[in-house]
């Protein structure tokens, strides 16, 4: 679900700004269900007014989080649900930001535990459990982390493919396919700890392995996008 | 309760029968009372490895389609007592076995049975499927090739998820990695993977290294399994590998280039 954060909830400003936000993929956001975030506001602002207003840009006003004692009370009267705050809830400006991809694949990680923990929160902020393979993908085998990263505790057999839409970490060798980013987004990364692969792949840019040959072939990598086009960097 | 153990590769032409003959007798050997069952339907061969082929009257598919008993149709091997045969059926194909029939063969010989070896047919068709859906162990069979090894991974990711332990979430099947036609002086020169290196890309326990050996091919010429050749370096190897599936640590002979010696190097040889 997505999250807005905004400072000033009049219904002016926020008519203004989602306008514009939504003019540039109309389809994408009609009627998504929308959370709002109060964290950053201390007045209770008119609810009703705001689903009004929702209601007319075509989305969804479903509830709110971070809510003070008396935001929480006018929330209720307006009929709207009150949803634990956590931190695993996404810092934007404007609804459905693309997330940053984590700089560090251990406190990626980390986080996506503590999410774990609390689950609605989870589900408010669109972030869910990465799937983790504790042994060795086999020639042969597929695995794909929908929605997600994929953690793969051993190796990549030459043959297998693991396929995420979020990052994929490999703490073993890489010699399969590995795909990030699957549906499209290119702050995805793949991490892994030998890289002899196939085929990389974020987001549909791909290398074979021919291209991968140099430098980083047989050591730890981390293959991300930059300028559209794919670059291997050191993992540590 | 008898303990199954297939051997299996994925590839053809490793030396799966070879090493299902030398393993059964191997257990035999050590007294333990040990059946063989080709599950090759259509392409039998442990018949001939094991020097039996002119006494096979009923075959697998008759027990399974119920008109033989297992009484009928196992093969008593003459050389080596407690060891059997199940053969295959040459005239059918692997359609013939059904999981419900294996089970039930299966089932019957484990009353009787201290190990009972499944010789694989290569591929991962329904053959394969059903030779290593029973079982508790695995010997994997692989060549120091990439295509083998390849294989193998390929096998190894089978057994794992459609074995019955897996489907039943029992614990998974025990998976011994065999590597065979082992040739130090070609992994010396870089013309084959050494065993570190296909230890390394498979990731499990290995069980053997046998290597490339005239006597394998002279045995299984004369129907005789290698594993009684026991002047051969190939049936050391085999004696080795069953003591070593049997729960002894035995150190790992044949990997090295033997140096020639004096006399050898001044006449050649």
């Amino acid at each position: 679900m997505s999250v807005l954060h905004c400072a000033d909830l009049s219904v002016a400003t926020l008519q203004k700004l989602l306008s514009a936000k939504l003019a540039q993929a109309p389809a994408f956001f009609l009627q998504a269900p929308i959370v709002l975030n109060l964290s950053d506001v201390s007045q209770t602002p008119d609810f009703a007014s705001l689903k009004h207003l929702f209601m007319e840009l075509k989305l969804v006003l479903v509830g709110v989080t971070a809510a003070n004692a008396g935001q929480k009370a006018a929330a209720h009267a307006a009929g709207l649900a009150v949803l634990q705050a956590g931190k695993a809830s996404i810092k934007a400006k404007e609804p459905a930001a693309v997330q940053q991809p984590a700089q560090n694949p251990a406190a990626e990680v980390a986080d996506n535990t503590s999410a774990a923990n609390n689950s609605a929160v989870a589900a408010v902020a669109a972030t869910m459990d990465s799937k983790v393979v504790e042994q060795t993908v086999r020639s042969g085998q597929q695995i794909y982390a929908k929605g997600t990263d994929l953690i793969v505790k051993g190796a990549v057999g030459a043959g297998a493919e693991v396929i995420a839409d979020g990052n994929i970490h490999i703490y073993g060798s890489l010699r399969g396919k590995a795909i990030a980013g699957a549906s499209g987004d290119t702050s995805k990364r793949i991490y892994c700890y030998n890289l002899q692969a196939e085929l990389v792949s974020i987001a549909g840019n791909y290398w074979l392995s021919d291209s991968l040959q140099g430098k980083f072939w047989g050591k730890s990598a981390c293959i991300k996008m930059q300028d559209d086009s794919l670059v291997i960097s050191e993992l540590v | 309760m008898a303990k199954i153990i297939v051997v299996t590769s994925g590839k053809g032409g490793v030396g799966k029968t070879t090493s299902s003959a030398a393993i059964g007798t191997g257990l035999a050997l050590a007294g333990h009372k040990t059946v063989i069952v080709d599950f090759d339907i259509g392409l039998r061969n442990l018949d001939l490895i094991m020097g039996c082929e002119r006494r096979v009257v009923y075959d697998f598919v008759n027990v399974i389609n119920g008109e033989a008993n297992l009484k009928q149709t196992l093969i008593k091997d003459k050389r080596t007592d407690n060891l059997f045969i199940l053969p295959a059926s040459q005239t059918r194909d692997k359609d013939a076995l059904t999981r419900e029939g294996v089970e039930k063969v299966l089932n019957e010989l484990a009353k009787d049975f201290d190990f009972i070896i499944c010789d694989s047919p290569a591929g991962i068709e329904s053959g394969a499927m059903m030779a290593l859906y029973f079982a508790d162990e695995a010997v994997v069979v692989t060549n120091p090739e990439v295509s083998s090894v390849r294989d193998s991974d390929r096998i190894l990711g089978m057994l794992s998820s459609k074995s019955r332990r897996a489907e039943q979430g029992l614990e998974g099947i025990k998976e011994h990695l065999l590597l065979t036609r082992y040739n130090p002086e070609r992994v010396e020169k870089g013309e084959m993977l050494s065993v570190e290196d296909v230890k390394e890309i498979l990731a499990i326990e290995l069980v053997g290294v046998i290597p490339e050996s005239q006597a394998v091919l002279n045995a299984s010429n004369s129907g005789q399994p290698v594993i009684l050749d026991k002047d051969s370096d190939a049936g050391q190897a085999y004696l080795d590998t069953i003591k070593r599936l049997l729960g002894e640590q035995v150190p790992f002979r044949f990997l090295t280039v033997e140096k020639k010696g004096f006399i050898k190097r001044i006449f050649g040889g």
